[in-house]
């Protein structure tokens, strides 16, 4: 395995790496507690929109994350050639 | 029949299930013991995983802590399932690929040093203990209830039936028999759940329920924040704590996650690196499944506990409110004599002038645990018998998997990170396992004994647990992958300021009589581990600076783990 083709395989990994936690960050921390009050004069069905977040959307965009993730690794890990048998 | 004969039923029901399994799913040799021979397939991981990760304290304690927190219970939802994430990108691959027994292993080969791998076991050994102390209290109360027995005999039965099960086990039979734990207790869960949706606002899904309307038109939510007002409570949908601990302790939980041994330990268990990350999402979906559910129950349960108890005749409350009462959970105390439950605020000064003191009321009458929340939840809903006995077994599933799974990494602690790797590395195979089983019974008694006396809450004592894991592993770990740099006396000093500094914290406040206002920043013992974390961060690279870089071969290593390519099966040597 040719080193600098590694170095790039690393690169893009902390590249997808960096943009899901952005989303995960921003998210949880964003719309579930720190603009969580700002959030909640927007009401949607029984739900304030910020309470929302907090108790129930966060947890739905986690799972999300993380299949997108298991998803792109596992093209990457084959379009350089390290993907385990 | 009544309650307690259909939860005899049901609970030797599925006891004898787990026992079943955990015999036919034995552990013969150290590898079956430690990391199930490494054979588990993805989804059955990530259903053993999610009944390993829920314990007590998100089963019977979380949504009763939520009923009563309201917007700031999103710190236990969003703490105890976003570090999932974490794990799934940062930890689970490169762990599973690294291939060692345990997370001791890990931090002592990547910083080569006997030294770190013993100040990790101590780390490990002291976050589990923690975490298995809020077990017994959990299994203490389910057993109280069921078999109407005072809190400590409940402590006492519950310290038999897991020692004799995770003994017997190791992590083979311990996955299989959490597989059958996670289906007992997930359908526990959402049954009453679903019910008491039906029953309020007409909708079997409980997720959208919650957000549905009561009969009389108004939205649950928006009464539930009538109800709290009239009480002098905070609303129920809007922040109550500062946003600074709301955000610290979500962190420590969530970080603490990505750092608990018997977590981790889990992707040891799958047989490629593939699978170890899709292990985590499969692990997610599941816990998903009731973290959900949790924030529905509780206001259900909140709704439905003021309806029942504000200004009723104590003399006319139905039966479970006795039947709570017997187990020293529940206290009513008459303060104005007029012979009915006054239930409020007494500590908002302004209600208590404004409303309380005309209306004749001396203060709050009625002290309840939160930890009964959720096993009273579907009796105050008036469910039938058998849901009610369905909650018990699940509550006790909960409890048993989880306090199983953390003994088992207690005693891999002892036996192979202490005795194998550094005692006395001569030792058979046979003399392993058995240490690995003295080590269990001594643990689960001494923990029983703390659970009799606990210093909080469940999910409170569970909390403390994960700042103390997130203080002292996650930065050891993620620099041990994300830097070729990091050095042994980096990590190590960073692993001893950042836990010893938690648990002073923690200490200080639970036990020696530290006050609210002393908090630094405002923040709770239950978020200071993120703290912890951030000093274990700068300690480390600190010391990093003024010391040599690791030998080459270590950033080999390093370069090695992050392929997924030629990950072999997890060996202890």
């Amino acid at each position: 395995m040719p080193g600098k083709n590694l170095q790039e395989y690393w690169q893009k990994n902390l590249r997808l790496l960096a943009i899901l936690l952005t989303i995960w960050f921003l998210v949880s921390y964003g719309c579930g507690i720190l603009f969580g009050e700002a959030l909640n004069n927007i009401q949607i069905g029984g739900f304030k929109l910020g309470f929302w977040f907090a108790q129930q959307g966060s947890i739905y965009v986690f799972i999300i994350i993380i299949f997108v993730y298991v998803n792109k690794m596992n093209k990457l890990d084959r379009e350089y050639d390290v993907h385990e048998e | 029949m009544d309650v307690q004969i259909w939860t005899f039923i049901i609970v030797g029901i599925t006891f004898a299930i787990y026992i079943g399994v955990a015999i036919w799913a034995r552990a013969g040799s150290t590898a079956e013991f430690y990391v199930a021979g490494g054979g588990i397939h993805p989804i059955l991981n990530g259903m053993a995983t999610a009944a390993d990760w829920m314990s007590a304290a998100s089963f019977i304690s979380m949504a009763g802590l939520i009923s009563f927190m309201g917007y700031d219970g999103a710190q236990y939802l969003m703490g105890w399932t976003g570090g999932y994430v974490l794990l799934a990108l940062l930890l689970a691959p490169y762990l599973r690929k690294f291939g060692k027994f345990t997370v001791p292993d890990f931090i002592g080969e990547r910083y080569y040093s006997q030294t770190a791998r013993i100040v990790a076991v101590l780390c490990a050994i002291f976050v589990s203990f923690t975490y298995v102390v809020g077990q017994m209290k959990g299994v203490g109360i389910a057993f109280s209830r069921f078999l109407e027995v005072d809190f400590s005999t409940g402590v006492l039965i519950g310290v038999g039936i897991v020692f004799f099960y995770a003994v017997l086990g190791g992590m083979k039979g311990i996955t299989y028999t959490q597989v059958a734990q996670f289906c007992v207790l997930i359908f526990a869960y959402l049954v009453p759940a679903i019910f008491i949706s039906v029953i309020m606002v007409n909708n079997p899904i409980p997720q959208l329920g919650f957000g549905g309307n009561l009969s009389d038109g108004t939205p649950l939510l928006t009464k539930l924040d009538l109800l709290h007002t009239d009480l002098g409570f905070k609303e129920y949908t809007t922040q109550n704590k500062p946003t600074i601990d709301l955000f610290f302790v979500t962190a420590a939980l969530m970080l603490g996650t990505a750092g608990l041994p018997h977590v981790i330990v889990r992707f040891f268990t799958v047989p490629k690196v593939s699978d170890a990350r899709k292990s985590a999402g499969w692990a997610l979906i599941f816990i998903a499944l009731l973290y959900t559910t949790a924030p529905a129950i509780a206001a259900f349960a909140r709704t439905n506990l003021i309806n029942t108890v504000d200004n009723k005749e104590y003399a006319s409350l139905p039966g479970w409110f006795n039947n709570w009462e017997k187990t020293g959970l529940l206290k009513f105390e008459d303060k104005n004599g007029d012979g009915k439950v006054q239930y409020y605020n007494d500590q908002n000064a302004a209600f208590v002038a404004s409303t309380a003191d005309t209306k004749g009321w001396k203060g709050n009458e009625l002290t309840i645990d939160r930890d009964i929340m959720v096993l009273a939840n579907p009796e105050i809903a008036n469910l039938p018998a058998w849901v009610i006995a369905l909650v018990v077994a699940g509550g006790l599933a909960a409890a048993l998997s989880t306090a199983a799974g953390l003994l088992l990494v207690i005693s891999t602690s002892i036996s192979h990170d202490v005795l194998k790797k550094w005692l006395r590395p001569d030792i058979s195979e046979k003399g392993e396992l058995r240490a690995a089983r003295i080590a269990i019974g001594v643990a689960v008694v001494i923990a029983g004994y703390a659970g009799m006396n606990p210093p909080d809450y469940v999910a409170a004592i569970v909390a403390f647990a994960f700042g103390l894991a997130a203080a002292s592993f996650f930065p050891a770990i993620i620099m041990g992958i994300f830097s070729k740099k990091m050095n042994m006396q980096g990590a190590i000093a960073g692993m001893i300021v950042g836990i010893t500094f938690t648990a002073t914290y923690i200490i200080y406040f639970k036990f020696l009589g530290g006050t609210k206002d002393q908090y630094w920043w405002g923040i709770s013992p239950e978020g200071i581990g993120t703290l912890g974390m951030i000093f274990n961060f700068i300690v480390a690279v600190i010391v990093n600076k003024f010391t040599p870089p690791p030998p080459a071969h270590i950033q080999e290593i390093v370069e090695d783990i992050r392929v997924p390519r030629g990950s072999g099966k997890a060996t202890g040597h």
